[in-house]
């Protein structure tokens, strides 16, 4: 062992080694900024990733520069500028063309994104209409009492995690943020803590909770609201044991500790949000949270996957004013989940053209989906070959986020982080190549509407009057 | 474009320079008025049009997590104002809480080319940043949250003044701040760490260890933005906004200031009589007298409007007060060691006592003040209603008999309540000017706005001259930013950015050895990741700090 560590040493020694700190890992909500990223500038791959947990060390390992072309057209070599020409003329053409994706990209990408899909008056989504979309709909139903991460560290002596599986989906939630920091009212960490954790599956996260909940499958609704009953002092009868599993001892011991802790806190996964219910399961949990602020304060997170799909929920929502689903076509954003979502617009066949940016849905989404993405012409953005970009008409291959550039990520709570890039790509970023598409798709409008006499010039030249 | 014009023919009212409606040519180069012009200038016939500064809004919430959260919630507010793109501008929707892309369109569209987002948590500031970046046509800036900081919390009662004024000047910095602003100061520890409570007076000792009160608080940082000299004094929301019998702290926070330089943020929800848990009567005539004979203060005043708002504040013991009426929705959202935050919908409802008296307040104290430069034009946007509201409010100011008609249709309890219905005085074009454009421009320290001056910043707002005011000044007929004409003949003619105006005062490195040790103990992200880099600037000026 030691042996090893020795030999690695001299290893690193040898090399062209640069170090990065404070850099960050884009692989999972939780957005750790505390990387030291060992890099081999010759071999241009992370060699080492410190503080991260065994998922971000792997997402750190794998992303190595393959010798790929950087823009394919039906899958024939082409120059990124000829890429972005047809990109362009396609995505122009189409009559309902779709963009869809953007989890794992900067948030300077995701504003493109947007931008182009207001010029081609298309239709954006994003991964978020797959995972926590029904949390989006909870919270604009009642709100919600939250708060960021290093609030929970500081202040939180009551942890309840609901309906997910952080020791393994969020490795360090634990020892970063919620369970054994120690912060300014929590200066024994997990002692100062009691932590619960309500699933229906025995995961590993397990073993960090002091109190284990495990409600029937497709139960967690009825659980809530008698949670919420009991908080509001009404009665519940002993039936509820056989109704979800869970004792109304358990349920009323749980209340009381809720009631009289000094800042509470419960965070949901998907196993609440995309289980029977959706998003009556998050607007119960969001309710139960805001209804505790009535004895003690109390707040509520719904604990997000991909790195930076928060951010892409927050560029949506500020450019357009709704969080995903959105639809331009008639030259304003709409916003109807069911309708405007990917899942559905490719399903009822109604995208003509779709461009899919840093996500996989050629893979994950449902058969009549890929069926109809198969059959359009789609643009392709991604880091790594998949099966969505085996399907594309035109496919970027793109620089990594947070390894070969910077820009920004959103965490979980909204707390925005930048990246620091640890070596060079030469694939161009996502950002760069959705600005030259961005451009050519504007030209492209704005000459349609010179041939109509409507420039800009010709409208100041209109309203100056010559004396 | 051209970028040399000559407007003429045009009533100018540009109060900075005593132009009070005289017909006055107006010369555009490079960005800037210009004395003259050469012959082949482009020129506009501004021909029965006033002219006036672009306009100014010193206090508003347009960007950052607390208004991008407030747009998430609402959706059914947005859904029937929506904001068409057009071939040079982006869609977006509108509500009380617009989109990035159509906040800054409809700020343009009446005229106004500055505004200032006035509640940051330092956290925050790298996400305003990046909506700024998609806030066309307006220059804005921001104000970062300070009163609730728990590290400057420490150092105030520790006496260390010394490196507490170094940590604000270093917080400023890191964050591209325009200047320091204050919520509910000391309340954010009652409310996150005592159980959703709230400090009530401005001597009660608050904070984790209980041991420092909102008065040192204020005057900590009076003293200390003062003494850097930054261009706009601190901003401050007292303590016991919308409680009855506040203006007693209002004017205990004004008083601690001396004789040094604040702004009052929002004043009219900050001037009630009355016994707390009682309705409210108005004390606008002893706040107005105070703000008259202490030229060190300006305020705005936060006018309330009826109907829809959003609520949206630091001060999330008062949204939660609310949220008890409303019964709705509500957010509530605290930020590690620096801020809290409340958001609901709300609507201001005539009928009510209180929404009446509010309004009330907020006419009384504009139609009281003697000095109409540093009592400033806003609605607290969105919490008094929406910035779209201001014409409205021009015309309740120039209008008395359009006043007259609006209270008959309000709360006549709450009208007996407060002096509105005897003052007579009616606005001029040329106090109006003051208030949205040079008044608060004067208040900014911000030199090449509000004024038509040679030298200025070409922001420019051309009217058509109507008698109905609320229709002049609800849209513009040209709009120039920067010396660009933005719309012409009411039209969008093409887009831009604006720039992002903060302060860089100077302060000593070494505290930076005090701040990291406390920031590994208790946030959760890396110091060295914490302060903004330049490139979320992308336009930007400095304002020199004294
Ligand atoms: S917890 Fe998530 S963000 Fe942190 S190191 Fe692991 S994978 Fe990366
Ligand atoms: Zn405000």
């Amino acid at each position: 062992m030691t042996e090893q560590k020795s030999n690695k040493k001299t290893e690193e020694q040898n090399k062209n080694i640069k170090i990065v700190k404070d850099a960050t890992c884009t692989f999972c909500g939780c957005v750790c900024d505390d990387m030291e990223l060992h890099v081999d500038l010759d071999e241009k791959r992370i060699i080492k990733a410190k503080n991260a947990c065994v998922l971000g060390r792997a997402w750190f390992a794998e992303h190595t520069i393959e010798d790929a072309p950087a823009a394919l057209i039906d899958g024939k070599e082409v120059s990124v500028e000829e890429a972005v020409e047809e990109a362009a003329q396609t995505l122009v053409k189409a009559k309902f063309p779709i963009t869809y994706g953007l989890s794992d990209t900067t948030s300077e990408a995701q504003k493109q994104a947007v931008a182009i899909t207001d010029y081609i008056k298309g239709n954006i989504d994003t991964t978020t209409s797959v995972c926590h979309g029904p949390s989006g709909l909870a919270f604009q139903g009642v709100g919600e009492s939250t708060s960021t991460l290093g609030e929970v560290k500081n202040r939180a002596d009551l942890v309840i995690y609901w309906g997910g599986n952080p020791a393994e989906s969020h490795p360090r939630h634990f020892g970063r943020y919620a369970v054994t920091p120690k912060g300014m009212f929590t200066p024994n960490g997990k002692k100062d803590r009691t932590i619960v954790l309500v699933d229906v599956r025995k995961t590993k996260s397990a073993g960090v909770a002091d109190i284990l909940i495990r409600p029937k499958p497709g139960k967690d609704f009825e659980v809530l609201w008698a949670l919420r009953a009991l908080v509001k002092g009404i009665s519940i009868s002993t039936d509820i044991e056989k109704e979800t599993g869970v004792p109304l001892e358990v349920l009323t011991d749980l209340v009381e500790r809720m009631k009289n802790c000094r800042f509470g806190v419960l965070f949901f996964g998907m196993g609440l949000t995309m289980t029977r219910g959706r998003h009556f399961n998050s607007g119960a949990l969001l309710a139960l949270a805001t209804d505790l602020n009535e004895y003690t304060h109390f707040v509520a997170k719904p604990v997000r996957g991909h790195g930076n799909v928060t951010g892409a929920d927050n560029v949506v929502s500020w450019q357009t004013g709704y969080p995903f689903g959105v639809n331009f076509s008639r030259g304003y954003p709409r916003f109807n989940p069911g309708e405007f979502t990917t899942v559905d617009t490719l399903s009822n066949g109604d995208a003509d053209a779709a461009m899919i940016i840093a996500s996989d849905p050629g893979s994950n989404f449902p058969k009549k989906a890929i069926e109809h993405l198969k059959n359009i012409p789609v643009v392709v953005l991604d880091t790594k070959s998949t099966d969505t970009t085996k399907l594309a008409h035109v496919a970027f291959k793109t620089a990594t986020y947070g390894i070969n550039t910077g820009g920004t990520v959103y965490r979980m709570d909204d707390v925005s982080i930048p990246l620091r890039p640890a070596f060079e790509s030469p694939f161009p970023d996502d950002e760069t190549i959705l600005k030259a598409i961005k451009k050519r798709v504007h030209e492209l409008i704005l000459k349609k509407n010179d041939s109509r006499g409507a420039s800009g010039e010709a409208k100041v030249a209109a309203a100056v009057n010559p004396l | 474009m051209s970028a040399t014009m000559r407007i003429v023919n045009g009533q100018v009212y540009d109060p900075k320079n005593n132009i009070n409606g005289e017909i006055k040519e107006i010369c555009i180069q490079d960005g800037k008025i210009v004395d003259a012009v050469d012959d082949d200038a482009t020129i506009i016939d501004a021909k029965g049009m006033v002219i006036m500064p672009g306009g100014v809004d010193i206090h508003c919430h347009i960007a950052g997590p607390k208004v991008n959260l407030a747009r998430k919630l609402t959706p059914e507010a947005r859904r029937h104002d929506v904001h068409p793109s057009t071939p040079f501008t982006r869609s977006g929707s509108g509500g009380t809480t617009p989109s990035t892309f159509a906040a800054g369109y409809r700020y343009a569209t009446l005229g106004y080319t500055t505004a200032m987002e006035a509640a940051v948590s330092p956290i925050g500031a790298r996400h305003v940043l990046e909506e700024f970046e998609d806030t066309p046509i307006i220059d804005k800036g921001f104000y970062v949250l300070l009163g609730n900081n728990i590290f400057l919390h420490n150092l105030i009662r520790e006496k260390r003044f010394e490196e507490f004024e170094q940590a604000v000047a270093w917080w400023v910095n890191a964050t591209k701040a325009y200047t320091v602003k204050l919520v509910n100061p000391g309340g954010d520890e009652a409310w996150k760490g005592k159980k959703n409570s709230n400090v009530t007076d401005i001597d009660e000792k608050t904070g984790p260890s209980s041991d420092i009160s909102p008065r040192q608080i204020i005057e900590a940082f009076v003293k200390t933005v003062n003494k850097q000299g930054y261009p706009h004094p601190p901003h401050i929301h007292c303590n016991n906004l919308g409680h009855s019998g506040n203006y007693i702290t209002t004017l205990e926070t004004m008083k601690t200031a001396g004789d040094l330089r604040a702004h009052i943020a929002h004043i009219q929800f900050h001037s009630y009589g009355g016994v707390v848990g009682k309705n409210p009567i108005s004390k606008a005539a002893e706040i107005a007298d105070y703000v008259n004979k202490h030229p060190n203060i300006t305020c705005d005043v936060g006018q309330v409007m009826f109907g829809e708002s959003t609520i949206m504040t630091a001060d999330a013991p008062l949204a939660y007060v609310l949220k008890g009426h409303t019964k709705g929705k509500w957010v509530n959202a605290d930020t590690e060691c620096e801020s809290g935050c409340g958001i609901l919908p709300f609507v201001y409802q005539e009928h009510l006592y209180m929404h009446t008296l509010q309004w009330a307040i907020g006419l009384e104290l504009f139609l009281l003040s003697e000095d109409p430069w540093r009592i400033i034009l806003s609605t607290d946007h969105p919490n008094g209603g929406s910035f779209m509201a201001y014409p409205k409010l021009i015309k309740l100011l120039m209008d008395e008999k359009f006043r007259h008609e609006e209270m008959k249709r309000v709360n006549q309890k709450a009208l007996l309540k407060c002096s509105l219905p005897e003052l007579k005085r009616e606005y001029t074009l040329y106090e109006i000017a003051i208030i949205t454009r040079a008044g608060p421009a004067k208040a900014l320290g911000l030199e090449t706005k509000g004024h038509l001056g040679v030298g200025a910043d070409a922001d420019i707002t051309i009217y058509d001259l109507m008698d109905d005011k609320e229709m002049m000044f609800s849209t513009a007929r040209y709009v120039f930013k920067s010396g660009e004409p933005m719309i012409a003949n009411h039209e969008f003619t093409t887009d831009s950015k604006g720039k992002v105006y903060h302060i860089a005062p100077t302060y000593d490195n070494k505290i930076e050895e005090v701040l990291k040790p406390f920031f590994e103990d208790f946030y959760s992200i890396e110091f060295s990741n914490y302060p903004v880099d330049d490139h979320y600037l992308h336009q930007h000026e400095i304002i020199k700090t004294r």
